[in-house]
C-alpha cells in the first residue's frame, strides 16, 4: 500500500541556517533517502522550491483565475514529500519517525487512493 | 399421538435463538476479528455477520442448531462478504483483490478459529485514532454493542456516536491500520492505550452506581469480560492485571454503595457483609501477580488502594500513612489533580483537616477543577471539619450542582442542611 509523507516546515527556517548546519541537513536527506531506495520502498520524492514561487489555478465561473503564491498562508509550509510503498499505516509512520522532516517540522502521513 | 420429537416449532426456535445468543457472546467478537483482520474492513465484517446471525435464525429452528454453530456462522458469513465485494458496494477492494479476499478468510485449515480479538484491540487504540472514539469502538467491534446502547452510557446522541464510529472504521481501513499485538518494544505504550480505552468504558459504566440504568449496568460487566480478555491473552504484562484488579475491586462493592433507600453510603459507612468477597480475592490474586512482576504502574496502584481501602474497612486497623504514600506514587505518575484530591482526604485521617486544605490542589493550576465535581466536594467536607461553615455551604452548593447523580445529589444536600449556621 502506498502512503505519502508530506513535509510542512518554516521554510524560512533553512535559509537562516549557517552554511555548515544546511549541509548537514541536506545529508540527513540523502541517507534517509538512500535508507528508503535500500528497502525498496521508496516510490518517489521531490524537494519544492518556496512558497514564493508558488501560483494558485482555479476556475470561477468560468473564468480562470490566476493568483501569486500559496493555497493557504501558513506558519508551516509543504516543502516535499516522500511517496513510499509499504504494508500498513505502522510502517507508514515508523517511516515518518525516521524522516529529518519530523525533527524540524511536522510529516503527515495520507494513504493514497489507489484507482 | 405420541409425538417422536418431544420438541414443539416454538421450543425449537427458542433453542435456536438461544444458541445464537451463546454463540454471539462468545464469538461475536472473534468472527468479527477474523474477517476484519484480513480484509482491513470493520464494517463490512459487522454487515457480513449480522446477516449470518439472521440467517441462522431463520435456517436453525428448521435444520436444527449445526454441531459447530461458530463455523457454521463464519462459513455463512465469509460468503456474504465475498458476495458484498463482488456486487462491488465495496469499492475499497479492487477487482483483483477480490481473489485475495476469498483465499485470506477462507476458514483456517485447523477448524479452530483464531482468536485475534486483542489484535483487534489494538487496532481499535491505535494511536491514530481519536483518543475519545477508542473505547466505543472497542465496545462496538469485540462485544457488537450497537451505537445506541453506547452512545446511552457515553452520554452523546445515537447519531453523533454513530458517525464517530463509521469514521473510525473508515480510517482503520482506509489507512490501514495493522491487526497486530505490537512487539515488546512498541507494547508497553500500545497497551496503555488499550488499557485506558477499557478503563475508559468501564469509568462511563460505574457512574452509575446503582445499576438502575441497564445500558450502563451491561457495560460494567462487558468492560469486566475485556480486562479479563486482555490479562488471559496477556497473562505476563502487570498493567493489564493491575487494571483487571481494579475494576474487580469497584465492581466488588457495588451492592453496598446504595442502602436499601436507593441512597449512596460512602465507603467508610459501608457494610462490608454486602460486598462481593469473591470479586475482591481475585483482585488480590491478580494484584499479588502482578507485583511479582515488578514493574508499578498506575493501574496497579489504583488497585492497591482499593486493596487498602478494603482491608482498613475490614480489619479497623488504620493505614492512612500507607494509603498516602500510595497516592504520592500515583502522583509522581500521572500528576493529575484528582489523585491530589484524593491524597487530600487520606491527610486530613493522618494530620486533620486544616493540612488536607493545604494539600489540596490549587483551582488555579487546573481549568477543569472548577467543574469537577469531587474537588468541591472534597473541599465542602474538609471545610466542614474546620468548621469554616460559610465556605463550606458554598462548596457544597458548588458540588450539587456538578454532580449528575441524584442519589449523590442528595447525600450531598443532607450534608449541607446538617451544618449549622
Amino acid at each position: 500500500m502506498q502512503y505519502i509523507l508530506l513535509l510542512h516546515g518554516n521554510e524560512a527556517g533553512f535559509a537562516q541556517m549557517a552554511p555548515e548546519q544546511q549541509q548537514q541537513g541536506m545529508a540527513a536527506y540523502m541517507a534517509y533517502s538512500e535508507a528508503l531506495n535500500k528497502a525498496g520502498v521508496m516510490k518517489g520524492s521531490n524537494r519544492l522550491r518556496p512558497v514564493a514561487t508558488a501560483t494558485t489555478v482555479r476556475i470561477v465561473d468560468g473564468k480562470t483565475q490566476v493568483l501569486d503564491g500559496p493555497y493557504a498562508d501558513t506558519k508551516e509550509q509543504l516543502g516535499g514529500y516522500f511517496l513510499i510503498d509499504v504494508p500498513d499505516l505502522d510502517a507508514a509512520l515508523s517511516w515518518a519517525a525516521r524522516c529529518p522532516g519530523a525533527g524540524h517540522g511536522t510529516v503527515e502521513v495520507r494513504p493514497i487512493w489507489s484507482m | 399421538m405420541p409425538q417422536l420429537h418431544p420438541i414443539t416449532a416454538e421450543e425449537c426456535d427458542e433453542q435456536a435463538r438461544d444458541t445464537a445468543e451463546a454463540v454471539a457472546r462468545r464469538s461475536y467478537g472473534k468472527l468479527v476479528a477474523f474477517l476484519a483482520a484480513r480484509t482491513h474492513d470493520v464494517a463490512a465484517a459487522e454487515d457480513a455477520l449480522s446477516e449470518a446471525f439472521t440467517s441462522a435464525l431463520t435456517d436453525w429452528p428448521r435444520n436444527g442448531c449445526p454441531a459447530n454453530p461458530e463455523g457454521w456462522l463464519l462459513t455463512v458469513a465469509r460468503r456474504k462478504l465475498i458476495d458484498m465485494v463482488r456486487a462491488g458496494n465495496r469499492q475499497q477492494l479492487a477487482a483483483d483483490e477480490l481473489q485475495s479476499v476469498e483465499l485470506a478468510v477462507a476458514a483456517p485449515a485447523s477448524g479452530e478459529l483464531p482468536d485475534e480479538r486483542l489484535a483487534m484491540m489494538f487496532a481499535c487504540a491505535h494511536p491514530a485514532i481519536d483518543a475519545g472514539i477508542r473505547a466505543p469502538l472497542i465496545l462496538q467491534v469485540v462485544l457488537g454493542l450497537d451505537a445506541k446502547a453506547i452512545a446511552a452510557a457515553f452520554l452523546t446522541s445515537p447519531g453523533a456516536m454513530g458517525k464517530r464510529l463509521v469514521r473510525a472504521k473508515e480510517k482503520i481501513r482506509e489507512t490501514r491500520i495493522p491487526f497486530r499485538v505490537p512487539g515488546s518494544q512498541e507494547l508497553s505504550p500500545r497497551l496503555d492505550a488499550v488499557l485506558d480505552a477499557i478503563y475508559a468504558a468501564f469509568a462511563e459504566g460505574w457512574s452509575d452506581p446503582g445499576g438502575t440504568d441497564v445500558a450502563r449496568r451491561d457495560l460494567t460487566d462487558e468492560t469486566l469480560f475485556l480486562a479479563r480478555l486482555v490479562v488471559e491473552l496477556l497473562p505476563e504484562q502487570p498493567e493489564a492485571l493491575g487494571l483487571c484488579a481494579l475494576l474487580l475491586h469497584a465492581e466488588a462493592r457495588r451492592k453496598a454503595r446504595r442502602n436499601k433507600e436507593g441512597e449512596f453510603v460512602p465507603l467508610a459507612n459501608q457494610d462490608p457483609g454486602l460486598w462481593n468477597h469473591q470479586q475482591i480475592a481475585s483482585a488480590e490474586t491478580l494484584l499479588h501477580r502482578a507485583s511479582a512482576m515488578a514493574a508499578i504502574g498506575r493501574f496497579q496502584l489504583e488497585a492497591a488502594l482499593q486493596s487498602a481501602h478494603v482491608d482498613r474497612c475490614r480489619t479497623g486497623a488504620l493505614n492512612w500513612a500507607h494509603v498516602v504514600d500510595l497516592y504520592d506514587a500515583l502522583y509522581e505518575l500521572t500528576s493529575s489533580p484528582v489523585v491530589l484530591i484524593n491524597r487530600a482526604l487520606a491527610v486530613a485521617e493522618l494530620y486533620g483537616a486544616e493540612e488536607a486544605l493545604k494539600a489540596m490542589p490549587d483551582l488555579a493550576s487546573d481549568d477543569r477543577l472548577a467543574g469537577y465535581q469531587p474537588f468541591w466536594a472534597a473541599r465542602a467536607e474538609l471545610l466542614t471539619r474546620t468548621s469554616t461553615h460559610e465556605e463550606a455551604r458554598r462548596a457544597y452548593r458548588i458540588a450539587i450542582g456538578l454532580e449528575r447523580d441524584p442519589a449523590v445529589r442528595r447525600f450531598l444536600e443532607h450534608r449541607l442542611s446538617e451544618l449549622a449556621d
